[in-house]
């Protein structure tokens, strides 16, 4: 085989090279060596292109193999990195329910335990003595479902009529509704606690209520949710329904609410852990003990240390724990529809 | 469509229409109106007049001048000024970037794993169906001076949100401390969730083009992933700014409605809400409608100027 001194002909090495492993299969070493120890491969005085292949094809080799080790690296890292976080993100519940077991000197002890010591169950007879779950909880079902329906119904009519129907100034109309959403609530708590007060809704038990529920009828975030919910119906079941001489109405209820029902259900869901989780509000116009709503009873009752104004961090722990269980009840059954109603949000953009 | 669904349409709207203009429009108005009167009193809804005081009072300019045994008293109302508007903007400041940046590389991590990928965002979205309150009360233990967290740092008995027993009340920058890392452990699921349908999204042929180009992971997160996120990251950077300027629950609940005991002083960690409610429930409706209206102002400013820089740096 000829010698090439000529650089610019990679082809013909290569040739050589082919014949060489030819030879047998051999590792990547005995290869080397054989390649160096080959007369033709001695000969060669071209470093350029010894650099273009073979640095080439080990750079590449080499590159594979880093990368790999760096994908490994890289998922080992994240699931680190995710597991942490989502300790972090676990611990206070599991901090909550182990406390709420823990007797009061084992909390309040120099070294914290991982695991209560004595588990006691009677911090829980304790807590519904002195918190008045039962009533607390009736109070939050009744004001939670009530301002759900109701929202639910004039979020259906809004929706249904920014999506179906035609009007004057609709467009308008939606953007100032939109633009509500940015206004702090703060602005409106002023003036509609002075309109309750005057109303006379502060000075009963279903005056307070009807405070809790009526001014939560409209929400007009779940109308824009619903809204586009609508606008994704094809228009054909419209017209069809139109022939077949069922009224706006019929349609509505028959086509458009049973094919939103997963929305509507979201809705109905964040709502309801709405009324769970509110505290302000309540707070303002429920001020009787017996008017309360659960989160404004598990802050308002004085967990102490039986005789001392310390406070009792067990029994503190077991009322949150009675508190915080049926929220994450509702989220184990319904993860999906939360997940979806909230996440809906940011799609938008 | 069809015309004369016209009065129709206007039927449909009436539930909401009645009640938005008696509990969102009318409210709107009157708070504007009641921030501009003088010693208004609610109940008779009367007052003495056209003032601007009540601003004056908030941000503690103008004196209220009392009167009592021939001597005139002048007082400053330094609530706000000193307290109320420094923790808010402290705690947007602080919480908001931060949690945006966790919460953004959580989702990454999130996005791209195979494994365990649908319990994983299923923890992580758990804070977000918890009572504000009720958890804000478990990191109140937490924090505690015989707490989990000195335990674990070896930190002693520092005091971080309850006062000690001989009366001290823990300081500021220990108390502001446990307050933002519970408000940034409660943002986290909603942002996450945002963030992960928005990558979700992302064609991964951009992250192929990237590989061809041997682009880094960070080069990649800056130059691909948070680009093609920025609609998701603006509205996040939207609503979690206005939520942090309207914090409340987080101090009701971390350090007790009644300062039993618990508080960190006389109104150290006060945020502008809360000042709102106290003047509430005080019967000061006028100047928690100034302070109202100034924290409108305030994010609506902010809002503005997020959609000006998202002019130029968010790709839709």
């Amino acid at each position: 085989m000829e010698k090439s001194n000529d650089s610019t002909q990679p082809q013909e090495l290569s040739f050589t090279w082919k014949a060489l492993n030819k030879v047998g299969i051999k590792n990547k070493q005995q290869r080397q060596a054989d390649r160096e120890s080959d007369p033709v491969y001695q000969r060669i005085d071209t470093h350029a292109m010894t650099l273009v292949i073979s640095q080439g094809r080990l750079s590449a080799k080499r590159l594979e193999k880093s990368q790999k080790v760096g994908k490994i690296l890289a998922i080992i890292f994240t699931y680190v990195f995710l597991g942490v976080m989502s300790l972090i993100v676990l611990l206070p519940f599991y901090w909550m329910l182990i406390t709420s077991l823990k007797s009061n000197t084992e909390i309040r002890s120099d070294v914290q335990t991982f695991w209560p010591r004595v588990v006691m169950w009677s911090n829980y007879v304790t807590v519904f003595k002195h918190f008045d779950f039962g009533t607390y909880l009736t109070n939050t079902l009744i004001v939670g479902v009530l301002s759900t329906i109701g929202t639910l119904i004039t979020t259906i009519f809004a929706a249904f009529a920014f999506a179906r129907l035609e009007f004057k100034g609709k467009n308008v109309l939606f953007a100032i509704l939109l633009a509500t959403m940015m206004i702090p609530g703060e602005m409106m708590v002023i003036t509609n606690y002075i309109t309750v007060a005057n109303f006379g809704w502060l000075t009963s038990k279903t005056g307070a209520f009807t405070a809790m529920i009526v001014p939560f009828w409209i929400s007009v975030f779940y109308i824009y949710l619903l809204r586009q919910n609508f606008l994704q119906i094809p228009n054909e079941l419209y017209l069809a329904a139109k022939v077949d001489g069922k009224s706006d109405w019929e349609y509505l209820w028959k086509v458009m609410v049973p094919l939103s029902a997963p929305t509507l259900i979201s809705i109905f869901i964040l709502k309801l852990m709405g009324a769970w989780n509110s505290y302000v509000w309540p707070n303002l116009v429920a001020d009787q003990q017996e008017w309360r709503l659960i989160t404004n009873g598990l802050r308002q009752t004085a967990f102490v240390v039986e005789g001392t104004s310390d406070p009792d961090y067990g029994l503190q722990m077991a009322a949150t724990v009675v508190v915080t269980v049926p929220l994450l009840l509702l989220f184990i059954f319904f993860r999906k529809y939360i997940m979806r109603g909230v996440g809906r949000a940011g799609i938008k953009g | 469509m069809v015309k004369k669904n016209n009065w129709k349409a206007w039927l449909y709207l009436a539930p909401v229409i009645i009640l938005m203009a008696v509990f969102t429009f009318y409210p709107l108005i009157n708070t504007i109106g009641i921030s501009f009167l003088k010693n208004y009193n609610y109940l008779t809804a009367t007052s003495d007049g056209f003032t601007f005081d009540n601003y004056g009072y908030v941000l503690g300019i103008v004196p209220k001048v009392y009167t009592s045994g021939g001597q005139t008293f002048y007082l400053y109302f330094t609530d706000v000024i000193q307290k109320a508007l420094p923790n808010t903007l402290f705690i947007t400041f602080v919480t908001v970037p931060i949690s945006v940046l966790i919460s953004l590389l959580i989702s990454v991590g999130l996005n791209s794993i195979k494994w365990f990928k649908k319990f994983l965002q299923t923890i992580f979205f758990v804070p977000y169906v918890t009572n504000a309150i009720a958890v804000g009360m478990v990191f109140g233990v937490i924090f505690a001076d015989k707490g989990l967290w000195n335990y674990i740092f070896q930190l002693g008995q520092q005091h971080w949100i309850d006062a000690s027993k001989d009366g001290l009340p823990s300081d500021w920058g220990h108390a502001m401390f446990a307050l933002c890392f519970y408000i940034i452990w409660h943002s986290l699921p909603f942002k996450i969730l945002i963030f992960l349908s928005g990558l979700q999204n992302i064609d991964k042929q951009y992250y192929d083009a990237a590989k061809i180009d041997s682009a880094g992971r960070v080069k990649t997160f800056w130059k691909i992933t948070v680009p093609l996120l920025s609609p998701q990251i603006l509205y996040v950077m939207i609503t979690s700014f206005i939520a942090a300027f309207k914090e409340y629950n987080s101090v009701i609940g971390l350090f007790g409605a009644d300062n039993a005991g618990w508080y960190t002083g006389s109104h150290d960690l006060y945020t502008i809400v809360y000042y709102v409610y106290d003047c509430i429930s005080d019967g000061n409706v006028q100047l928690g409608a100034a302070a109202a209206v100034m924290l409108f102002i305030i994010i609506m400013l902010f809002t503005a100027i997020q959609f000006w820089v998202s002019k130029k740096r968010v790709h839709y």
